[in-house]
C-alpha cells in the first residue's frame, strides 16, 4: 500500500571535495600527448561531407575516400582551447537549471533500454511510449536525479522516424529538469527538437541561455564518428544547445587491451567531434563523455562493472580535467538482471570513482541488464547508492566547531552526547537513508521481510499515482503536434 | 621427420593464432609434398579443436578463439584450392552469410559471431555494415548460403531485420535467417518470423549448428 507522497524536493547539487588521483600529472600528460600523436598520425573517421569540408577547410588532411581527417596537434589544441569551460544546461523549470562550473557533478537517469520490469507483474516487457512519461515523472520526483537522460527506455510502439521526437516531448511532459537525448542522430531530426525547444522556451536568445535539452552523442570507437550524429550535433551547436560524445572503448574489442591503451582512444574520440564542433561554432558549449569499459573474455559482450571500469572512469576523469572540459560519466549501468548484489557492487563502484575525480554529469542511474532493462526499483535504490557516496566525496569538515574540544571536555569521561545542544544542531549532517533497510529483526520480520526492494516498490508507485510535473502550456503542446505532424508527413 | 615438423608446425600457427605465418606455413607444406587434405586433417583442424574445446573450459578466451579462426582462415586460403571440388565441400559446416541491417554502421559484434563460426567450422561471407535487404536478396542468391545472419545494434534499425526476412520470404528464397544484436530479444525474433536468435557469439554458434541441420551441441 502506498502512503501519501512528500512534496518533491530541489535537486541535489553534489559538490564532492575529496579528490582521488589515478593516473597523476605525468600519467595525464602522457595520454594527452599520445591523443594527439594519433589525431595527427592515423586520423579520425568523420563519414559526413560536411564535417570533412569543415575540416578540410581548417588545416586538415582529408583522405575524401577513406573519409578520415588527420589533425595536426597546434589546429587541435587551439580549437579545444576555445570550448567553454563552463556553461549552463537548462531547464523547462529554471529552478532545476544545472551549472556545469567544474565544481558540481549532478547524476541522471540510464538510457536506452528496450525492455521494461513492469510494476504490475514484475516481468519485463517491451518499452512504450507511456513508459518514457513514466521514467521522466519518477525521475522529475526524484531529487538525486538532477536530469533525464536517455530516454531511459526507448518508445518502441511509435515508427522510427519520428520517435526521437515522441520520446523528446514524452520526457518534456514528464519532467521539469534538463533533458539529454541520445537519439538525435541527424540533422532533420535536430532541427525538429530545436524547433520543440523554441516553442516552450519563447525565441533564440532565451534557448541560448536555457537550452532546456542537449545532445548526447555515440562515438564509434577506433577513431571513428557516426555521420548523421555529428551534423545533429552541427546544428545543435549553431543554436547553443549543448552536444557531447561518448565514447565506449572496450578493451580487446574497439580499444587496446591495456588500459592506458583504452584512455588514449576514449580521448581521442571524446576530442575530435569536439574540435569539429569549435571549428564551425567557436565557443560553443561542447562536453566530453566516456563510458571506457572492457570486453567480457568469454561471451565478447559489455562487462557493465569491472575493477578495469572503475579504474577507466576515475581516470578518464583526470584526463578531462587536464583540459578543463566538463565531462558525463558513463556509470552504474550494472549488467546484473536483477536489482542483487551484484547490481548494487557495481554500481556502487562504478558511482564513487567519477565522483572522486570531479565528474560534472553522471549516466545513469536505472537500468539493469548492460543498460537494457529498465527497472523503477532499480532507479530508486540507484539513487539511495548515489546518495551514499556524494556523501562519502563530501569528505571530512575539520574545524573549531567540529572538532568540539570544549564540548568533549565538558561532557567529560562517561557522559554522553545525546540530547547536547552541539548534537542537536550537527544531527542533520548525518545521513539518512530512503529505502535501506535498517529496522530490528523483528520488525522486519513483522513487516513481512519488507526491504529495500520492497520499499522502493512502493515508493515508485507512490510516485506515479501522486506525483505530477510542472505542466506544459496548452499553446506549447499545440506547436509540439504541428511539428510531430509536419515530421511524420516527411 | 621433415613431416612431422611440418605438421607441427601447422598445429602451432593455428593453435597460437599466429595470423601472420599461417599462410607460409600452408604453402611450406605443399611445397614439401604434403597431401592437403592431410595438412587440414592432421595439422590445422586439430588445433582448431583443441582452442574450441579449452575455450569450452575457460582455459582460452574469445580473442584467442578469434585469432586462430584468423589464422584457420588464412591457411584454407591456400590450401582449398587443391583440394577436389568434392572434398572442398565437406570441409564446413555450411556457409554462412553476415551482415548489418541497412543505416546501421556497428561492426564488432557481428565480427565476432563471423570469427566464432570460422572457428567452429563454419564458412562465413561477411556483407558488412549498412547492408539493404535487396543486397542480403541478391548475395544470397548468388552464393546459396545455408544461414543468413543479421545484426542490428539500434532500436531504430532493428526493423530492418523484419524487411529483410519479409523480402526473403516474398522471393520464395529458403534460407535459416537468425538475428542478433543489443536491442534484439527472442520475442522480437519470433514476431518477425526470423528461424533463430541468439544473445551472444557463443550461442550463435550453438544456434547455426542447429539450423544448418547439427547436432546443435
Amino acid at each position: 500500500m502506498s502512503g501519501p507522497l512528500p512534496a518533491r524536493r530541489p535537486l541535489r547539487r553534489l559538490r564532492p571535495r575529496l579528490a582521488l588521483s589515478i593516473l597523476g600529472p605525468d600519467g595525464v600528460k602522457s595520454i594527452h600527448e599520445a591523443a594527439l600523436e594519433v589525431l595527427g598520425r592515423a586520423g579520425v573517421r568523420f563519414p559526413s561531407a560536411r564535417a570533412l569540408g569543415i575540416l578540410a577547410d581548417s588545416g586538415c588532411a582529408v583522405d575524401w575516400e577513406r573519409q578520415v581527417a588527420r589533425i595536426p596537434p597546434d589546429l587541435a589544441m587551439a580549437a579545444i582551447s576555445r570550448a567553454p569551460r563552463r556553461f549552463t544546461l537548462g531547464a523547462r523549470d529554471p529552478e532545476d537549471n544545472l551549472d556545469l562550473d567544474g565544481e558540481h557533478c549532478y547524476l541522471s537517469t540510464d538510457g536506452c533500454g528496450i525492455q521494461v520490469y513492469d510494476l504490475q507483474t514484475g516481468s519485463p516487457r517491451r518499452s512504450t511510449g507511456e513508459d518514457v512519461y513514466h521514467s521522466a515523472l519518477v525521475a522529475d520526483y526524484l531529487d538525486s536525479i538532477a536530469f533525464y537522460w536517455g530516454p531511459t527506455v526507448s518508445a518502441q510502439d511509435v515508427a522510427p522516424a519520428v520517435r526521437p521526437l515522441r520520446e523528446l516531448e514524452a520526457a518534456f511532459l514528464g519532467t521539469s529538469k534538463h533533458v539529454q537525448p541520445e537519439t538525435i542522430i541527424s540533422a532533420q531530426v535536430a532541427e525538429w527538437c530545436v524547433e520543440m525547444a523554441l516553442a516552450e522556451v519563447g525565441s533564440v536568445e532565451e534557448l541560448r541561455r536555457r537550452p532546456i535539452f542537449s545532445v548526447m552523442q555515440c562515438a564509434l570507437d577506433p577513431l571513428g564518428q557516426d555521420g548523421g550524429s555529428l551534423e545533429a550535433s552541427l546544428v545543435a551547436a549553431a543554436h547553443g544547445v549543448p552536444t557531447g560524445f561518448m565514447p565506449m572503448p572496450m578493451s580487446c574489442a574497439t580499444a587496446p587491451a591495456t588500459l592506458a591503451g583504452n584512455l588514449v582512444v576514449a580521448t581521442v574520440d571524446a576530442l575530435a567531434p569536439l574540435i569539429l564542433i569549435q571549428l564551425a561554432h567557436p565557443g560553443a558549449p561542447v562536453f566530453f563523455a566516456a563510458a571506457p569499459t572492457v570486453m567480457d573474455l568469454v561471451t565478447g559482450g559489455y562487462t557493465g562493472g569491472s575493477p578495469e571500469d572503475y579504474l577507466l572512469g576515475g581516470a578518464f576523469n583526470e584526463v578531462c580535467r587536464y583540459y578543463g572540459l566538463p565531462l558525463s560519466m558513463g556509470a552504474m549501468a550494472t549488467g546484473a538482471k536483477l536489482p542483487d548484489w551484484q547490481a548494487a557492487l557495481d554500481n556502487a563502484l562504478s558511482t564513487i570513482m567519477p565522483l572522486l575525480t570531479g565528474t560534472a554529469m553522471l549516466t545513469g542511474a536505472g537500468l539493469l541488464n548492460g543498460s537494457k532493462i529498465f527497472s523503477y526499483q532499480q532507479l530508486i535504490m540507484d539513487c539511495e547508492i548515489h546518495s551514499v557516496a556524494a556523501r562519502v566525496s563530501e569528505g571530512i569538515q575539520v574545524d573549531a566547531e567540529t572538532l568540539a574540544v570544549d564540548l568533549i571536555c565538558r561532557i567529560g569521561p562517561g557522559g554522553n552526547y545525546l540530547s547536547d545542544p552541539h548534537t542537536l544542531r550537527h544531527l542533520r549532517d548525518i545521513w539518512r537513508p530512503r529505502v535501506i533497510d535498517r529496522s530490528p529483526y523483528d520488525a522486519w520480520e513483522r513487516s513481512g521481510r519488507r526491504g529495500a526492494f520492497q520499499a522502493a516498490t512502493d515508493l515508485a508507485r507512490s510516485i506515479l499515482e501522486q506525483h505530477r510535473p510542472r505542466p506544459v502550456e496548452a499553446a506549447v503542446r499545440r506547436e509540439w503536434d504541428r511539428i510531430l505532424a509536419a515530421a511524420a508527413r516527411q | 621427420m621433415e613431416r612431422d615438423k611440418l605438421l607441427e608446425e601447422m598445429y602451432r600457427v593455428v593453435y597460437e593464432g599466429d595470423i601472420e605465418q599461417a599462410a607460409q606455413v600452408a604453402e611450406r607444406g605443399l611445397a614439401a609434398g604434403l597431401d592437403p587434405l592431410d595438412c587440414l586433417n592432421l595439422g590445422f583442424m586439430p588445433a582448431l579443436e583443441r582452442v574450441g574445446e579449452e575455450f569450452g573450459k575457460g582455459e582460452k578466451f574469445l580473442p584467442e578463439l578469434v585469432a586462430a579462426g584468423e589464422a584457420m582462415q588464412r591457411a584454407l586460403a591456400v590450401v582449398q584450392p587443391h583440394l577436389a571440388a568434392a572434398r572442398r565441400d565437406r570441409l564446413t559446416l555450411g556457409r554462412v552469410l553476415l551482415g548489418t541491417v541497412e543505416g546501421d554502421i556497428h561492426e564488432i559484434g557481428k565480427r565476432i559471431v563471423g570469427s566464432l563460426l570460422i572457428a567452429a567450422g563454419f564458412e562465413v561471407v561477411d556483407l558488412g555494415v549498412d547492408v539493404s535487404a535487396a543486397t542480403f536478396l541478391d548475395r544470397a542468391r548468388e552464393l546459396r548460403p545455408s544461414i543468413v545472419g543479421l545484426s542490428a545494434l539500434l532500436t531504430t534499425t532493428m526493423v530492418r531485420q523484419k524487411e529483410v526476412i519479409d523480402l526473403f520470404r516474398q522471393a520464395g528464397v529458403r534460407v535459416q535467417i537468425m538475428v542478433g544484436g543489443a536491442p534484439v530479444t527472442a520475442s522480437w525474433a519470433e514476431e518477425i518470423g526470423a528461424d533463430g536468435y541468439a544473445e551472444d557469439g557463443g550461442s550463435a554458434v550453438v544456434l547455426a549448428r542447429k539450423l544448418a541441420g547439427g547436432t546443435g551441441s
